[in-house]
């Protein structure tokens, strides 16, 4: 861990808060492309199935 | 040569995308990697800023992004506008969130980094206060997706807010330049070298912005890929209840 002197709070919480929302952004969308992947993939197989 | 009009088909849009996602996502991840960890444990601190010059890596790529991200924005609706291909649209749609983050955390480094350094978390700077307001912008434009429900309409009605908001996008860029007040600084990159960040700095935060493009890149057109499925799901449900 580098010495950060006084300013360890300020340099950390800058970090803390960019990494928490670049991965929160990353993760959201990972999930939601999964899930509206699958729900159309079921929309047509249920008109398929009905066709 | 394929024309690039080609990827306004959603299909050839998510077969290409779906070849290239992997590669931007593993160089985002590098990137993002080698450039945090070289700037933050092996640079020393600045001779003024002392160890909050490391926030550097964070704070100038999320706000190159933040208006890069807008500009993007821009190019795309006005694809839609003159040549109405979905895909564009939609692609607009995808990449405002991922512009939104990027603003937040640009506004959130800055005023942690401003405490300290300028002796207060917020100033009614124009740099600040133009960037302030393309914030305001991006959940406005976030928002009007969200509340109409006609796709075509609503990218139209974006695409409008889109080409107002620019203006912010540029102010907020060249803000520092037009007025020369405030208290933010000029440029941390330029091609002037007595203006430039010093080398010692300045190489890290390059791969740091290489990060940043790249996993902007990935998330929009994972994104992008998102809202085509989104649309066509739509589309295929709508038929149905038509149909019954």
């Amino acid at each position: 861990m580098p010495e950060l002197g006084k300013y360890a709070e300020a340099v950390l919480s800058s970090y803390a808060v960019s990494l928490v929302l670049l991965i929160a952004l990353v993760v959201f969308s990972w999930r939601r492309s999964v899930r509206v992947k699958n729900a159309l993939k079921d929309v047509e197989r249920k008109r398929k199935s009905d066709a | 040569m394929a024309s690039l009009w080609e990827y306004a088909n959603p299909k050839k849009f998510i077969d290409t995308t779906d070849k290239v996602l992997p590669w931007v996502s593993v160089l985002a991840v590098l990137c993002l990697a080698t450039g945090l960890i070289w700037g933050f444990f092996f640079t020393p601190d600045d001779f003024r800023q002392g160890s909050t010059v490391k926030i550097i890596y964070l704070h100038v790529p999320s706000a190159l992004m933040a208006i890069n991200a807008w500009i993007m924005m821009l190019v795309a609706s006005l694809i839609w506008v003159v040549r109405r291909h979905h895909v564009s649209a939609l692609a607009a749609r995808a990449a405002a969130p991922v512009g939104v983050v990027m603003t937040v955390i640009a506004l959130a480094t800055g005023a942690i980094w401003g405490q300290p350094m300028w002796g207060t978390w917020w100033a009614w700077d124009p740099r600040l206060t133009s960037f302030l307001i393309l914030f305001l912008f991006y959940l406005g434009y976030i928002a009007l997706w969200e509340a109409i429900e006609n796709d075509d309409t609503a990218a139209d009605l974006t695409s409008i807010l889109c080409i107002v908001g620019s203006v912010f996008a540029l102010l907020s860029r060249y803000a520092v330049l037009f007025w020369n007040q405030g208290l933010h600084q000029g440029a941390s990159l330029s091609l002037d070298k007595e203006e430039n960040v010093a080398d010692v700095f300045y190489f890290p935060l390059l791969v740091c912005i290489a990060g940043f493009v790249f996993l902007f890149i990935a998330l929009v057109f994972l994104r992008t890929q998102t809202e085509i499925r989104a649309r066509r799901m739509r589309a295929l449900l709508a038929r149905d209840r038509m149909e019954a």
